[in-house]
């Protein structure tokens, strides 16, 4: 941890576009401040190669308080760097030391095609949503919530599964690349509600076959998901969503 | 379409299939373990020989033998597929990856154990089950039954073999501990009640089987049972 101000080589990952060739390019940054996050860090080597007429490096963020899921750095071989529970954008050079270099690379999976740089098209998610993530409610009133009982433990276990944000990072630290994290997490939010269940046994089958047209990897339950999830989505829901496949494939009589 | 659509075919039925043959095999092993086991009585193999002679004529054994291999080579060709179709999933590469950081390294080096452990499989095969099947056991012990012991004892003189049997039982014990949780994880055995029994039991399982296991070439070589 560093208190002054920090001196930093950074070695970025520069790509035009899908098509084009990427590679790695140096950048040495001077007086960076241990309190910016890391993505401050980022405008401020994007200030820096604008005012020489340089390309900026373009990289994916939005609300930057850790709840949209947008900033997408590979940092040092981790995604969203070396601290637990937090995105990017709430990742700060304080976690770093004077002198160091950091490797900054894109999500890398056959799913999730580079754009440009750091940026990366993650719309595989949306249409494994599209393909089932979602409940059927009826037009009118809304009804009165106490009208549906649902003990603690599962609005609580449902509430965790809908802490996801969709940020990849499953995916990207999976050796396979596999997205059963995220697509538990989405199965999981509605399976355990009420609410969820009309279409429960269609959801988990719709969702997984577009799961896997995608192209995402295999699960091979090494838990690296769980353990860089910012969000700290548990693995019990790829083994309920396992559950509700076997039961929508071997004992509901519904085919999709 | 049948009924069951494409239950085998999607990502999570094909890791059914993994997790199904893994504890088939998991079961087969305490099987074989338990068999062998009975050399450390010491009685020159007579136990250990009538073990051995159940197996190689009871039918439901046979016919065991031929659900064990079809169950194998199903594990076998699973994790091939899977295998491939996880590095398509990733074309290019990380500069820097840190897999230490978030998972066990041999939960990532499950093809490499399962590698490892196939080659021991051709060698162990070759040595015992070849002999006891197909070339003929050539001895008779007091009993009049086949002395598959004196086999062992045979085989096990030579320190070559004996190392690799021992390093085989760590690519085992590891491609185990996390084989065993795995299968469970898959099938979606996973309860706030019994997470904690299962890892215990997989760790336990692991290591008692790789080491009784690894005890018997050595115990052997050093001449410890007679």
């Amino acid at each position: 941890m560093s208190t002054g101000n920090m001196n930093l080589t950074l070695k970025v990952w520069r790509q035009k576009n899908n098509n084009a060739k990427g590679a790695l390019v140096d950048y040495k940054l001077a007086d960076i401040s241990p309190d910016m996050s890391f993505l401050e860090m980022f405008d401020v080597l994007n200030e820096q190669l604008i005012n020489k007429g340089d390309e900026p490096v373009v990289f994916d963020h939005d609300c930057r308080e850790g709840i949209c899921g947008m900033c997408s750095m590979f940092i040092n071989g981790r995604p969203h760097g070396p601290k637990d529970l937090v995105t990017t954008c709430q990742l700060h050079m304080r976690s770093f030391k004077d002198g160091d270099t950091i490797v900054v690379e894109p999500w890398r999976a056959a799913a999730f095609p580079v754009v440009k740089d750091l940026t990366v098209d993650r719309s595989a998610f949306d249409r494994v949503i599209a393909a089932g993530g979602f409940i059927s409610v009826n037009t009118g009133n809304a009804q009165d919530a106490n009208n549906l009982p649902i003990p603690k433990m599962q609005a609580d276990a449902a509430f965790e599964a809908a802490a996801c944000i969709g940020c990849g990072a499953c995916v990207a630290t999976c050796k396979n690349a596999s997205a059963m994290l995220f697509v538990s997490a989405k199965i999981s939010q509605l399976a355990l509600l009420p609410q969820g269940q009309p279409e429960r046994y269609r959801r988990v089958q719709s969702m997984v076959a577009q799961m896997d047209a995608e192209g995402f990897g295999n699960c091979t339950n090494t838990g690296a998901c769980e353990a860089e999830c910012p969000k700290g989505i548990s693995l019990e829901n790829i083994a309920r969503m396992n559950r509700d496949f076997a039961s929508a494939k071997f004992i509901s009589e519904e085919t999709v | 379409m049948s009924g069951f659509g494409n239950a085998f075919s999607s990502s999570i039925g094909k890791k059914f299939i993994m997790g199904i043959t893994g504890l088939f095999l998991i079961l087969f092993l305490i099987v074989h373990c338990g068999i062998n086991a009975l050399i450390f009585i010491s009685d020159g193999g007579l136990t250990f020989n009538v073990g051995a002679h159940f197996m190689a004529t009871n039918w439901i054994i046979r016919a065991g033998e031929i659900v064990l291999f079809i169950g194998l080579l199903a594990h076998i060709f699973q994790a091939l597929r899977l295998t491939l179709q996880n590095q398509k999933a990733r074309p290019v590469k990380y500069a820097v990856n840190d897999g230490k950081a978030n998972s066990k390294w041999y939960s990532r080096s499950m093809g490499l154990l399962g590698t490892l452990l196939l080659i021991f499989l051709v060698v162990h095969l070759k040595d015992f089950w070849v002999v006891s099947r197909f070339t003929g056991i050539p001895t008779v012990d007091a009993n009049g039954h086949e002395d598959l012991y004196a086999v062992m004892k045979e085989k096990f003189q030579d320190p070559v073999r004996v190392v690799v049997y021992v390093l085989a039982m760590f690519s085992l014990c590891y491609h185990l501990l996390h084989g065993f949780a795995s299968a469970f994880q898959t099938l979606g055995w996973n309860h706030s009640k019994y997470n904690g029994i299962i890892k215990g039991a997989g760790v336990w399982y692991s290591v008692i089987i790789s080491i009784l296991f690894a005890a018997m070439p050595i115990a052997v070589y050093f001449g410890l049972i007679q």
